[in-house]
This record gives structure tokens, sequence and C-alpha cells, in this order.
């Protein structure tokens, strides 16, 4: 089983280099470092939300609220800039991920106490937490000029030469990947996630392991959340509509089960990745914008049936030696 | 929560279940499904009293006869969501076929096509994207909601791509009738929908197809071993789904008399909600038609009174939020007061 999972993140590795010398042949610098250093800013919120998203996936569920928590802290953030531009830049990100962990653990709650599928606990959450942003600005919108230039440099401040963006980025993956690989919290997460009844009866707290997620998850969407509207110098009550579904996409290119118990880190980043190159692509190849989404929900429906075709291939393998 | 491969997880967490045993099982189901549905129509009538005060004009026939076309092309893809949310899978791609069904309606319209040929066109290709969507999920064994996920983009995705920042706007002059027109008062939408909603009740309640769904929904392992064709069931309602989104995508086309690739955007988790509160488990093996019709009610004519009261779209979505989140707690929290209460008076 190790082993396939091993061979599924290969293969997209591989078709992401391949990929990427594809498009070097039409348009030379695509490699260059100036354009991976742009891919992967643009990734990096993807990157993040994805992870969040991953951890409620593996457990069988679905987070709705991903994109409304982001837009609920982006806005907080941006209000507060406006309001007080003295507060210091860094703050923010601290600040942010203390409010996306309050609206996680309110979907958890919701989960965990209310005995609600996450489906339907995400989808009545990710209205109410998107109205209260509407009220929070008044259905006004935060522009570039009305922010401070401490607070529109949070992604881009350079650290060693790379933006801070990267870094924070990279520590969230390097996190994600410790809890769920190397504590027995990650462990859980993944037994509850492949048969509830087991790992019940084997000690697992449901009520646990749905807190955790949801508030992980909502902790990466608080800090995507500043770090998406200093990005773009742009807060308002549609603030990122449509990234839920952008990372569930991620998760299952990245070879994430969706009904629960199997998946990896490095399997949703570079799922991420995977969409970050297509969409840099299409625009360095002069693409219309246009075919972006029907080329993304082609690539989708490729990666899972695909997906599907070897595992059944590997499992029938498995079963002729068994028999023999 | 457990949209595995079935549903065998529940069985030993489920202690309700233990006990309902004991209580004739059919029972205990139709007493609860009459109080969801009670519950709901409570609320329904409480919303109409409490608009009626609020405001002089929420109260008058015709205004609540013409706040119908905002929910009905909704409402009539809830009918056959019932079934797939019956059956523990679910289908995110209702809008985007939608818009599918429109581009093509649109661009036959372009080239002459007569309001027949557009209403075959609309339906057959929302019967193609649903097939589709149905053979990817049963021929393959993919979860639902990975193959819908991948459909919803791509059609949507077609219609951004053929469309760009166009829109098809000539549209045959006989067909605005289907999503404007109204027949001795009442809109031809809401006619279709009750002729829908007909068929969907008796689908569901008189008929085998409607007891297999039921079976699917409760125990898909157990249904296959009792001789229920489980993947060509939901084949079936998967392609029904995508027949009434055509459908459902020609009223808006007729209503709104134009095809933009944004159309009908965000209709699914509208859609999901409305049969989520009418009291489908979207675990699958419990709903009936009468709940949902009464939520796509509620649903509707809480919006057309809060737009009458003029609040803001994005405040109706707290509302609308909560309802959702509050109306299943609350049944729950009483039957597990209730089951606590038993299980004391039964330990003792």
């Amino acid at each position: 089983m190790k082993r396939l999972l091993k061979r599924r993140e290969s293969i997209l590795l591989i078709s992401l280099v391949a990929l990427g010398l594809l498009v070097s042949i039409r348009a030379r610098g695509f490699l260059g470092f100036e354009n991976l250093d742009s891919i992967l800013n643009d990734t990096c919120a993807l990157i993040m939300g994805s992870l969040g998203q991953f951890m409620v996936i593996l457990v069988g569920g679905i987070d709705l609220s991903v994109e409304s928590v982001m837009a609920f802290t982006g806005m907080a953030a941006a209000l507060a800039n406006q309001a007080m531009p003295g507060i210091p830049a860094w703050l923010y990100l601290p600040a942010g991920a203390a409010m996306g962990a309050i609206l996680g653990a309110g979907s958890g709650a919701l989960v965990a106490f209310g005995k609600l599928p996450p489906i339907i606990a995400t989808l009545g959450t990710m209205s109410i937490y998107r109205g209260i942003v509407f009220v929070m600005s008044n259905g006004a919108w935060v522009t570039t000029h009305e922010m401070s230039p401490g607070f529109l440099s949070i992604p881009s401040t350079p650290i060693l030469g790379v933006s801070s963006m990267i870094w924070i980025a990279v520590l969230a993956v390097a996190a994600a990947a410790v809890l769920m690989r190397r504590t027995s919290s990650g462990r859980e997460v993944y037994a509850y996630g492949g048969n509830k009844t087991a790992a019940l009866f084997a000690g697992v707290s449901e009520r646990k392991v749905s807190m955790l997620i949801f508030v992980a998850s909502g902790i990466l969407s608080g800090i995507v959340g500043v770090l998406w509207v200093s990005r773009y110098g742009m807060a308002h009550s549609e603030t990122a509509s449509g990234f839920n579904m952008q990372t569930v996409a991620a998760c299952v290119l990245g070879g994430v089960s969706m009904s629960g118990g199997s998946g990896t880190v490095t399997g949703v980043v570079l799922g991420a990745l995977f969409f970050g190159v297509i969409n840099n692509a299409l625009t360095v190849v002069n693409f219309s914008p246009f075919y972006q989404m029907a080329i993304q929900g082609f690539v989708i429906l490729f990666a899972i049936v695909s997906n599907t075709l070897i595992d059944r291939r590997n499992q029938m393998k498995l079963a002729a030696r068994r028999l023999i | 929560m457990s949209r595995g491969r079935d549903g065998s997880g529940d069985v030993l967490v489920d202690e309700s279940r233990l006990i309902r045993a004991d209580l004739s099982l059919g029972k205990r189901l139709t007493g609860l499904a009459l109080k969801w549905e009670s519950l709901l129509s409570i609320i329904f009538i409480a919303t109409l009293v409490l608009f009626s005060i609020l405001s002089p004009v929420f109260l008058d026939a015709d205004n609540l006869v013409d706040a119908t076309f905002n929910f009905m092309e909704k409402a009539i893809i809830a009918m056959p969501m019932i079934f797939v949310i019956l059956c523990g899978d679910i289908d995110i791609s209702v809008a985007s076929i939608i818009a599918l069904s429109s581009l093509f309606m649109g661009m036959a319209s372009e080239a002459g096509a007569s309001t027949p040929a557009l209403i075959g066109i609309g339906l057959g290709v929302g019967l193609l994207a649903g097939l589709l969507n149905g053979l990817l999920i049963t021929r393959l064994d993919i979860p639902a909601i990975a193959v819908t996920l991948g459909s919803m983009s791509l059609f949507r995705g077609i219609s951004n791509a053929v469309l760009g920042d166009k829109a098809y706007t000539k549209y045959p002059e006989d067909f605005g009738f289907l999503g404007q027109g109204y027949v001795l008062g009442i809109p031809v939408q809401v006619l279709v929908f009750a002729a829908v909603a007909a068929i969907a009740a008796v689908v569901l309640n008189a008929t085998v197809f409607g007891r297999y769904a039921y079976a699917i929904g409760n125990n898909k392992t157990a249904a296959r071993f009792s001789g229920v064709p489980v993947q060509d069931v939901r084949l079936a309602i998967f392609a029904a789904t995508g027949l009434l989104s055509g459908l459902a995508g020609i009223l808006l086309t007729s209503r709104i008399g134009s095809t933009r690739p944004n159309i009908a955007s965000g209709w699914e988790l509208d859609v999901i909600t409305t049969v989520v509160l009418g009291g489908v488990a979207i675990t699958g093996g419990k709903g009936n038609v009468a709940g949902v019709i009464i939520a796509a009610f509620l649903l509707g004519y809480m919006k057309f009174g809060m737009g009458v009261l003029n609040v803001p779209g994005k405040v109706m979505n707290i509302i609308t939020g909560a309802l959702l989140v509050v109306a299943i707690l609350l049944p729950r929290a009483v039957e597990s007061l209730r089951r606590r209460a038993l299980l004391r008076k039964t330990g003792a």
C-alpha cells in the first residue's frame, strides 16, 4: 500500500516536471528562476488552503468554510489596518491564525458535539461567516490606497532572498507533515478516516479528531486570508469566492481519497503545484484565460479516472498473486 | 459523514438503532418524518406571519405567486437531488449542467432553432451530462463528490471557453413563455414543478425503484446482496438529475432570456441546502419529498420576504446558514435527550 502511494506521487511529480519542460519549449524562461518564483508565490495560498482541506477530507468529510474563513480574517485584517495603520505588520499573521482557529472551532464544534456531518456543518458556517464579512464591512470594499505600506508588504517581504509568503507556506507544509506523520494525533486522524468503528474501539476520540482537523483547517485558512488580502490589496465580501473547490481539486489531484483514510501531505502539495503550473503556463503561452476552468475540470476527471484504473490493476495483480 | 463504500462503519456507533429496533421501526420512522415536516411547516407559517407583520406588501397574492419565479428552478433540481442524497451520493455539478445546457441552447438559437428544438437540446444536453457523471461514478466506482467536482469545473469551463465575455441573447419570441408565462394565472414554472414533484413522490413512495433508493442509502452492501441493482439505480438517478438540471436550464434561460457563463453560479449549494433542510439525511437512507417541497418554499419566501425588507443578500446568508444548522441540530438534540431518558428508564 505504501509503495503504491509513493508511486502515485512520483507519477504526479514526473508529470509536473514533464509539463514544465513542455511549456518551456513554447515559452523560454518558463523554468527560469524568476518565473518559478512567481509560480510558487501564486500557489502558496492554494497549498496552505489545500492542506487544511486535506485533513478534513481525510476523515471522509469536506470543509466548505475555507473560503469564508479566508474572507473573514482578510476583511478583519483590512479593517483593522484601515482603522489603525500603526499596528505592526507581523502581528496580523498570528491574529489571523487565532481568528481562523476560533472560526474553525465553530465548525468543529458542530461536527464534534452537534454530530452534524462536516458537509452540512460547513455549508452552514460558510454562509454565516461570509454574511458576517458583509456586516463587518457594511458591504464596502477596502482597497489598496486604504491599506498601509507595511500591511501590503506582508507577503512580499524578502527573507534570505525568498519572499515571506513562500517561507510561511514552507513552514505550514512542514508543520502539517510533522503533525500528520509524526504525532499520535495525526495518526489518529488517519485511523479515524480509514475505519471509524475500529478507531473508536482503539480509543481514538471522535471529538478530539473533529476539533483538531477543523481548528487546523481554520488556522491555515485564517493565515491565507490575511496573506490573500494584503497580496492583492483588496478585501470585499466576495474575497476568495470559489476557492473551496480549488482546494478540494488539489487534494483529489494529489491522490487523496474522497472517502477518507488515505492521502499524504506531499501529494496535496504536488496537486496544488500542478494547478499553479497549469494556470501560469496558460498565461505564459498566451492561452485565453477563459479556458482555465475547462482544463482544470478535465485534469481532475483525468486524474481520478487514471488513479482508479491504476488502483484496480494493482488490486487485480495482488489478487492474482494470492490465488497462486 | 460516512460517504464510504458502505455504511457498515455506523452500525456499532449508533446505539439509538438498538433501542429503535424494539419499538417497531416503521412506526418510529414515519413518526419522525411527520414530526420533521410539521416542524418545517410551523417554521414556514411563522415566517409568512412574521413577514406579513413586518411588511405591508408581503402578503399579497400576486406578489406571492410572482415570488415563485425566483426559486422554482432550484426546487425542480431538488427533486432528483433527493434521490441522489438518499443513496448517500451527492451531485455538485447541477449548476454547471444548467450552464452547459443553456450554452447549447444559445448556440442553437443563434443558428435559428425553434422553441421545441431548443427544449430538446436543453433536455438532451442535461441527460448526456448526467449520464457522463453516472457512468464514471458507477462503472469505475469513484465517489460521486470527486466525479461531480471535476465535471462541475469541466461543464462550466466549456461554457466559459465558448462564451468568454460574450453572451447569447437571441431567443425566439415564444421561448420566453416557459420561464415567464402563466396558465390560468399560475406560472408555467410552478406547473412544471408540480408535475416533477408529483412524479418524484410517486416514484419514491410507490415504486420498487423508490424502495431501492432507500435500501441503497441504508446499506449499499446489504442492498447489493439482496439483489438490488445498486449501480443501475444510481446511474439512472444521476441521469435523471442531469435531465432535470437541463429542464431547469431551459426554464432559467427562458426566464432571463440570455445565456452567460456565470448563469446559475452557486446554485448547487442552494439546492443541497434545500434538500437537507427538507429532512433528507446527508448520510443517506432517510428523507421524503414533502419535506423538501416545504423547505423549497420556506427558503424561497424567506429570501423574498427579506428582499422586500431590503435585507442585503449576504445578510440573508447568515440567516439561511443558521436556519440550516439549527433546524438540523434541534431535532437531534431532542432525540438525544429522549434517548438518554429512555436509557435511564430501561437501566433502572
